[in-house]
């Protein structure tokens, strides 16, 4: 990515004297049939904001829940959402939020602001491309994503069992979501996961197709930027184990309503063998998460470090290595399910090796940063931020890849504790350095830098006690998806319910930040992080043009 | 308890949240058992007031049992515990030495290596203190170092582990105690066939239940899963509706309860005691309320309570060889019957399914 630095296009300039005429489509053709990859670009973000908030308050609720033994809201929660408002409705409800804070986080807030957001903007733009290779499908990717949400979270008002919605935590685990779990709540929650996959299939042939065949003159693949790399990998990820959960959850729904057994003992079938076909898909989708957030964290501290990413093919090749690894390791997620020793010594191992290509991208960045000139900007405190504690989160996922270790881990605090450090502060970290560091492109504003900088410390702040006492729980003994706990585990419960109201605070100035700034954020240059920013998004205006590139760029 | 009752919490979280929050309602045990199961198991009639007769002094007979008193700080959490519980078993020993003396280490130096470094470079490197930064983007010999450094602590690591695992799976002793776990949604049913204990049920016992009888609320149970110290236990594990997951955190013991599957593992407790657990996979509404308590007695007592349940204690060396002999060496660590699930209403009182076809 380094090399194409200073082969600033022509067109950039010229593309400035055609802002003015563009041929912006009306209101509602320009956003709701948009063919435009910048458009839909911003779609995907704004829609990730808005199921990140309908996420994260899911997670306040029971964080609020869980602040004090015994159960004092779930009944309560359960009535207003509809449901009755008995103890059976309320602890179901509970079993309800956990499965829609999961599939929200994962499908629809960290999912479509990675790859369908960032991914969007910015992977045409810095291939130098003028637009995604099937535009209309583009469109079609985010609808479906935005109908699957819509399915979601209308799951959440129809009968599900022993109350409202689908409570099968977000594996949704045979037989509890079959036989286990009556009522179309499981079915619609099925129904969402299809087609917010099928979109997520059809955005990775479309990614790939244009990363493919739509690179500007000169940009060969070992000159791709690491953002672009990412995404490659990402989509080759998608592309391979999508379909893996797509026929996994087919088989659910007709075990559910057309009297197959796929996954029911009685009739030939085995509960465990949808565990694996899920993790085959779940573990590459951990991958899917994160690899992007590399692909923006490597852009964030090469730029603020002015300094070209150290070791940029091991780091291309360390995220092929983890995608093509991510394959191999699904079954540590089933550690007590019953398997052969030789088969969770296997799985021990090969998890483990991910931890290589891990540790090869931290020392990378570090080395980045080794003899930069390094200014500290909001983008780059996240970006900071994320390499450490995805460092904590990865270290505590070594814990767990020993399986004899995981016999005391498994289903507890410790998990959740780890996955939090991995996302929650890993990929939402990096989805905060990649908002702040392309703000100014996408709408031409700059943000407050005050406003960054203190929502980074509160949130920094914030989320680390909210998860770091997890792991204590954890070793404790306490298991996941309860909603209430033997009283020793109160202190540390306690503890983390605090962190989530500092996390809280810190969100607020994140929507403060967002919202100032779009509205009276000081007008942004072409490129405001000056000569670190090499990338080809910075030659061109800032908001950039409806439509760029139509001469294109050559890379030297 | 060290509780902090602050308020904060409610005020900046809640505020809009706290729709009518209904009183506290606290978990119910789980509705009765299917009648058949209750039928099938005179036993568990019996003892069933058993944890509130706790206080009273019981006669010293042979065939009384009076549930043990468990131990502050053994076998269940502590308040504001950041470690592992203490552990009671010698596989939890070993676990625990490679967790705690080995892991535990390394991760927390990884941890801080990675800080130092990084602080140092936000130190050294800032903009005012190194203006022009160096164009240095590749070094082989630093990229050959933080390769094969990772993969020598990968390797030292992967030998106790392997050690441990090669440990859990070793082959039951032949006189090992077989006990059958079925677990329902939401209780778990216990059965020695050896003995000739048919199943019986243990659920959760209510707040005052267990304030009563002096034991942990969401962790005491009415009718304890008993076994004797220092002998080896093997647990052949089953689900009758949904999956849930035995575990007890101080035996280092977790298994899932799999309907159709016969999952088998094995635990020896070092001393006595009564050592908690709880359900550990999602398994619908009352999930966190299906606790798991083992007592831990010894062997002459052991054998008292065996007789005060119906059963005959030296049944248990007479048919241990018997009850071993499905797959007596080889993994057999997850034992997968072919056989249909057993319902709730078949379950009780069978002996161990026909774990014939291992995997």
């Amino acid at each position: 990515m380094t090399d194409i630095a200073a082969t600033a296009p022509v067109h950039g300039h010229a593309d400035h004297a055609h802002d003015d005429h563009d041929h912006k489509p009306g209101f509602f053709v320009r956003w709701f049939m948009s063919t435009n990859h910048k458009d839909i670009g911003t779609l995907y973000l704004i829609f990730a904001i808005i199921a990140g908030i309908v996420g994260g308050v899911l997670s306040g609720m029971m964080r609020l829940e869980l602040a004090e033994p015994g159960i004092q809201y779930l009944q309560g929660w359960a009535q207003f959402m509809g449901g009755a408002g008995d103890a059976t409705a309320g602890k179901h409800f509970w079993n309800v939020m956990i499965t829609a804070h999961g599939l929200i986080m994962v499908f629809f807030m960290v999912m479509p602001a990675m790859i369908g957001g960032f991914g969007n903007w910015f992977v045409p733009l810095m291939i130098g491309a003028p637009d995604m290779a099937f535009p209309r499908m583009n469109n079609v990717s985010f609808w479906l994503t935005a109908v699957a949400f819509v399915m979601l979270v209308g799951s959440m008002f129809v009968p599900g069992g022993s109350g409202n919605g689908a409570g099968t935590g977000w594996t949704v685990y045979a037989p509890l979501s079959t036989s286990g779990s009556a009522g179309p709540a499981v079915d619609m929650a099925i129904f969402s996961l299809h087609l917010a996959g099928a979109a997520s299939i059809l955005g990775a042939i479309n990614f790939i197709t244009t990363i493919f065949n739509m690179r500007a003159p000169g940009m060969t693949l070992h000159k791709m930027p690491l953002f672009v790399w990412s995404v490659l990998v990402t989509a080759f990820l998608l592309l391979l184990a999508l379909p893996v959960l797509a026929a996994a959850i087919t088989m659910l729904i007709t075990d559910r309503n057309f009297g197959t057994t796929f996954y029911d003992a009685t009739g030939g079938g085995d509960p465990v063998l949808y565990q694996h076909l899920f993790w085959f898909f779940g573990h590459p989708e951990v991958y899917i998460m994160i690899l992007p957030g590399f692909g923006i964290v490597s852009q964030v501290i090469s730029t603020f470090s002015r300094k070209p990413v150290f070791g940029y093919l091991g780091m291309a090749y360390a995220m092929v290595a983890i995608g093509v690894v991510g394959f191999i390791v699904w079954a540590h997620h089933m550690f007590t399910v019953g398997m052969s020793v030789n088969l969770k010594m296997y799985f021990t191992a090969a998890t483990m090796v991910i931890a290589v290509p891990t540790g090869i991208k931290i020392f990378s960045w570090i080395a980045t940063m080794w003899g930069g000139s390094i200014s500290f900007k909001t983008p780059m405190v996240w970006a900071i931020g994320f390499i450490f504690m995805f460092t904590v989160g990865g270290v505590t996922g070594v814990v767990l890849a020993n399986g004899g270790v995981d016999t005391a881990l498994h289903d507890t605090y410790y998990v959740v504790a780890h996955f939090h450090y991995v996302l929650s502060l890993g990929a939402v970290f990096s989805l905060f350095a990649g908002f702040y560091y392309w703000f100014p492109k996408m709408s031409g504003r700059m943000y407050s830098e005050v406003l960054g900088q203190l929502h980074f410390w509160i949130f920094f702040i914030g989320v680390n006690v909210l998860f770091f006492p997890q792991h204590f729980l954890g070793q404790q003994g306490m298991p996941r998806r309860y909603p209430d706990y033997a009283e020793a585990f109160t202190y540390w419960h306690h503890i983390s319910s605090i962190g989530y109201a500092i996390m809280a605070v810190g969100m607020l100035f994140f929507f403060v930040n967002v919202i100032y700034s779009l509205v009276a954020g000081k007008k942004a240059v072409d490129n405001p992080w000056g000569e670190g920013a090499t990338t080809l998004e910075w030659t061109l205006s800032s908001p950039p043009p409806f439509h760029q590139f139509n001469e294109l760029p050559r890379i030297a | 308890m060290k509780s902090l009752k602050t308020p904060v919490i409610k005020v900046l979280i809640a505020a809009a949240l706290s729709l009518g929050a209904v009183g506290a309602g606290h978990a119910q045990a789980p509705a009765e058992a299917p009648a058949a199961t209750t039928a099938a198991t005179p036993a568990a009639a019996n003892d069933t007031a058993a944890p509130v007769a706790a206080d009273a002094a019981a006669p010293a007979g042979d065939a009384t049992y009076v549930p043990m008193k468990p131990t502050p700080g053994v076998g269940q959490p502590v308040d504001a515990g950041i470690n592992f519980q203490t552990q009671e078993s010698p596989i939890g020993q070993q676990a625990y030495w490679f967790s705690h003396t080995l892991l535990l280490p390394i991760i927390t130096f990884i941890s801080l290596f990675v800080l130092g470094l990084l602080l140092w470079v936000i130190f050294r490197y800032r903009a005012k203190a190194n203006p022009v930064p160096s164009k240095t983007t590749h070094n082989t010999f630093i990229e050959i170092i933080w390769t094969a450094i990772p993969v020598l602590i990968l390797a030292v690591i992967a030998v106790p582990s392997i050690r441990l695992l090669a440990a859990q799976y070793e082959p039951p002793k032949k006189d090992a105690l077989t006990i059958k776990v079925t677990g329902y949604q939401w209780y778990w049913g216990y059965a020695y066939p050896d003995q000739g204990i048919g199943e019986y049920v243990s659920k959760m016992l209510t707040e005052d239940q267990a304030k009563a009888s002096g034991e942990p609320y969401h962790l005491a149970v009415d009718n304890r899963m008993v076994v004797p110290v220092g002998k080896q236990v093997k647990l052949i594990i089953t689900g009758a509706d949904v999956i849930h997951s035995f575990a007890v955190p101080a035996l280092w013991t977790k298994m899932d309860a799999v309907p159709g599957r016969a999952n088998e593992t094995t635990f020896t407790v070092n001393k006595p005691g009564v050592y908690y657990g709880q359900c550990s996979e999602l398994c619908g509404v009352d999930h966190g309320f299906m606790p798991i308590a083992v007592e831990a007695l010894p062997m002459d007592k052991w054998k008292a309570w065996v007789r005060f349940k119906g059963g005959n204690p030296d049944g248990a060396e007479a048919a241990a060889p018997a009850a071993a002999q499905p797959a007596p060496e080889g993994p057999i660590d997850a034992v997968h019957t072919t056989a249909p699930a057993e319902t709730p209403e078949t379950a009780p009182g069978k002996t161990v399914g026909s774990p014939a076809t291992t995997n």
